[in-house]
């Protein structure tokens, strides 16, 4: 490789590793608050991707952007609203099955409604600008991706941190009943979680699927286990730890299939899985936590 | 009275039940064209209980998630396959390169075995890999919150697939071609009516299976899984190894899938990779959770009205339907499954119990049943 095709592909694996990052930080917030693996945040993102198909049809993209997520957010909202919070005093894997079987009826509701047949994803014109740095060529959406991920969580990082709001969620985090029993609404944090870790799937979905030029009722499911990976690779409930992630796992992703293993680059992230749960199960930043009996 | 129904009694009943049910079978096997429809279902939904039941194991009594059950089936679907291809036909399956040297010269070997036995070889072998691929992944994994195991057999599942539709897996499991011309269930024999064993035959697997299983749960191992799944601290602390018991109850559930993996490629006859994505484990999850976690009998019974409503009688869900003239705009294809999502999410919500709650079927419960219908709930959550 010359080393104009390593940066070329620096640059896409960067890219895809922001859109990553944005996912993950979806799954991060929710099991950091719930203790959920939220299967269905993976479709959450799919939706999203129809969603831009149908907006962009009728309207041009600076308003089809805002009513995507505003859209994404009220679905993830109703999510946690219709299935989740009814279990709440349920066994943990109750929930779990029912984020299971949200997933499932996304993506039999897209089949439905949709087809299964690839849908073309909208070309959002701006994005698609083609620049030229040196020998170096890459798209706008390239470039914005890592920097719009990382402004992003600059701003939920103060809020999170710096805000009363972010303190509410870190309690409920830390301790849920006690968090509870301190007077803070519980139901209201959740609702916010939702609400956060939709935005980022919509605005995630729209980078990715920019690149990938169309969206079918599972093109969810790989990527949503990819972020998940990443967010358990950075250290699970941690947001930096699930950017550090995502970004891991998508330069390295673009490396394998740049060098003509794009079958197993899937198989690496799962082996990175593996990895990160034998030697370091909090996660590469993650704190760790004593399980009290 | 009927409560207090005797030992004796319950043994005849079982009896009667066992007999009547292989008449039946056999009935159906050998006129298999007038009832096509019902023998197939009946395979099926055989098939599937094997799967709900491995399946329920892990998670109704071990307190374990695996979503892997779609990998480990295929594993079991290709091992099964390849060894029970008849040698004469495997150059058409694998028209484009061929089958890797190495595997003809051991399929020609077994050759001298007859092709039952070369099947059971086949399935066996399945289920043995598919057990050490899990013990494998169970190692590191099982160690920590079972949330992990979740996504880590999803993810396997899903490596699985790619891999074994990968072009460099060409020579072994024919790449996205995949295999064709695997034998059915049916016994081939000049003394025997066209079509015996068809239905037999998977009965016979899967009761066994589905026999081992329940004396697993019956046995102090089962009753370690329980207290794992009621309280692993504790659990730990009466002395009881977790990692030991959860490795167990996870190989064996493997093992059982990709029997029943086996079993599937010889009802479809033909497989691909696609067969086994990630919608067929949600499937058999909706079939377990439908049937109650914990309920043995709950699940089997679930796996054929599952498969009966989803193959046979809600099929008119997927076409459009008119009306005395006006058509349903509802109707068409995909909407049964959306049917199926809704009904799983419900019964989530719900029926958290499922058909059967943890409770298993006893002949005293049916029996009693249309007496004591205001009373049932009460006798009811008494564990037969």
């Amino acid at each position: 490789m010359t080393s104009t095709t390593i940066i070329q592909h620096i640059l896409t694996g960067i890219s895809l590793g922001g859109a990553y990052a944005l996912i993950a930080i979806g799954y991060t917030l929710v099991y950091g608050i719930l203790l959920l693996i939220n299967f269905a945040h993976s479709d959450i993102f799919m939706m999203a991707g129809y969603f831009m198909v149908f907006a962009m049809a009728v309207m041009p993209w600076p308003i089809a952007i805002p009513l995507v997520i505003a859209v994404t957010i009220f679905l993830g909202v109703v999510i946690e609203k219709a299935a989740y919070k009814p279990l709440r005093a349920a066994p943990r894997m109750s929930i779990m099955i029912s984020s299971i079987g949200v997933s499932y009826l996304l993506q039999n509701l897209a089949t439905y409604l949709f087809s299964a047949l690839p849908k073309g994803y909208p070309t959002i014109s701006p994005l698609k600008r083609v620049f030229q740095i040196g020998s170096v060529s890459a798209s706008l959406v390239t470039f914005l991706t890592p920097v719009l991920t990382l402004i992003l969580v600059f701003i939920l990082m103060y809020l999170i941190n710096h805000t009363k709001l972010g303190m509410a969620m870190r309690a409920v985090s830390k301790d849920y009943d006690t968090a509870k029993l301190m007077g803070i609404k519980i139901n209201q944090i959740i609702s916010v979680t939702f609400v956060i870790g939709s935005a980022m799937a919509a605005i995630g979905s729209i980078l990715y699927f920019t690149d990938r030029m169309s969206v079918t009722p599972f093109s969810g499911t790989l990527p949503g286990l990819k972020c998940f990976v990443a967010a358990v690779l950075g250290g699970i409930g941690s947001v930096p730890g699930a950017v550090l992630g995502g970004f891991i796992i998508g330069i390295s992703e673009t490396f394998l299939t740049a060098m003509g293993y794009s079958t197993y680059s899937d198989a690496f992230t799962f082996l990175l899985l593996i990895l990160i749960l034998i030697f370091r199960p909090t996660g590469l930043i993650g704190e760790t936590v004593t399980d009290k009996v | 009275m009927l409560r207090s129904m005797t030992k004796k009694s319950t043994t005849l009943l079982n009896l009667t039940a066992v007999v009547v049910l292989v008449t039946l079978l056999y009935l159906l096997e050998i006129n298999k064209n007038s009832f096509g429809m019902a023998v197939s279902i009946l395979q099926k939904s055989v098939i599937l209980s094997i799967v709900a039941v491995s399946m329920n194991l892990l998670n109704g009594f071990t307190g374990l998630f695996s979503l892997g059950q779609a990998g480990f089936m295929a594993i079991g679907a290709y091992i099964t396959a390849i060894f029970s291809i008849s040698s004469d036909t495997i150059d058409s399956v694998y028209y484009t390169s061929g089958l890797a040297p190495w595997l003809m010269s051991f399929k020609l070997g077994l050759d001298v075995f007859p092709s039952a036995i070369r099947i059971l070889f086949g399935l066996l072998l399945g289920g043995v890999v598919a057990g050490l691929f899990a013990a494998l992944i169970g190692i590191p994994v099982l160690r920590l919150k079972s949330d992990y195991l979740a996504i880590a057999t999803l993810g396997f599942s899903e490596i699985i697939r790619a891999i074994l539709s990968s072009p460099q897996m060409d020579q072994i499991t024919n790449g996205s071609y995949g295999l064709k011309n695997i034998p059915g269930f049916a016994i081939e024999s000049d003394f025997l009516p066209v079509g015996t064993g068809s239905l037999l035959v998977p009965f016979a697997i899967a009761a066994l299976c589905i026999t081992f299983m329940v004396m697993l749960i019956k046995s102090s191992y089962g009753r370690a899984f329980m207290a794992i799944r009621e309280d692993g601290v504790a659990a730990e602390a009466m002395g009881i190894n977790l990692l030991k018991h959860k490795e167990l109850s996870f190989i064996v559930s493997s093992f059982m899938t990709a029997i029943a993996g086996g079993l599937l490629a010889m009802f479809m006859r033909s497989i691909d990779a696609r067969t086994f994505q990630i919608s067929m484990t949600y499937d058999i999850l909706l079939i377990v959770v439908i049937g109650g976690l914990g309920s043995i009998t709950g699940s089997i019974l679930s796996a054929f009205l599952v498969t009966a409503s989803k193959e046979w009688w809600l099929r008119f869900f997927d076409q459009p339907l008119i009306t005395g003239g006006i058509t349903i705009p509802l109707f068409r294809t995909g909407f049964r499954m959306v049917v199926f999502s809704v009904l799983l999410m419900v019964v989530v919500l719900f029926f958290r119990r499922g058909l059967m709650g943890n409770r298993e079927f006893s002949w005293s419960a049916l029996l009693s049943w249309p007496k004591r219908m205001p009373k049932a709930k009460k006798g009811a959550n008494k564990r037969g």
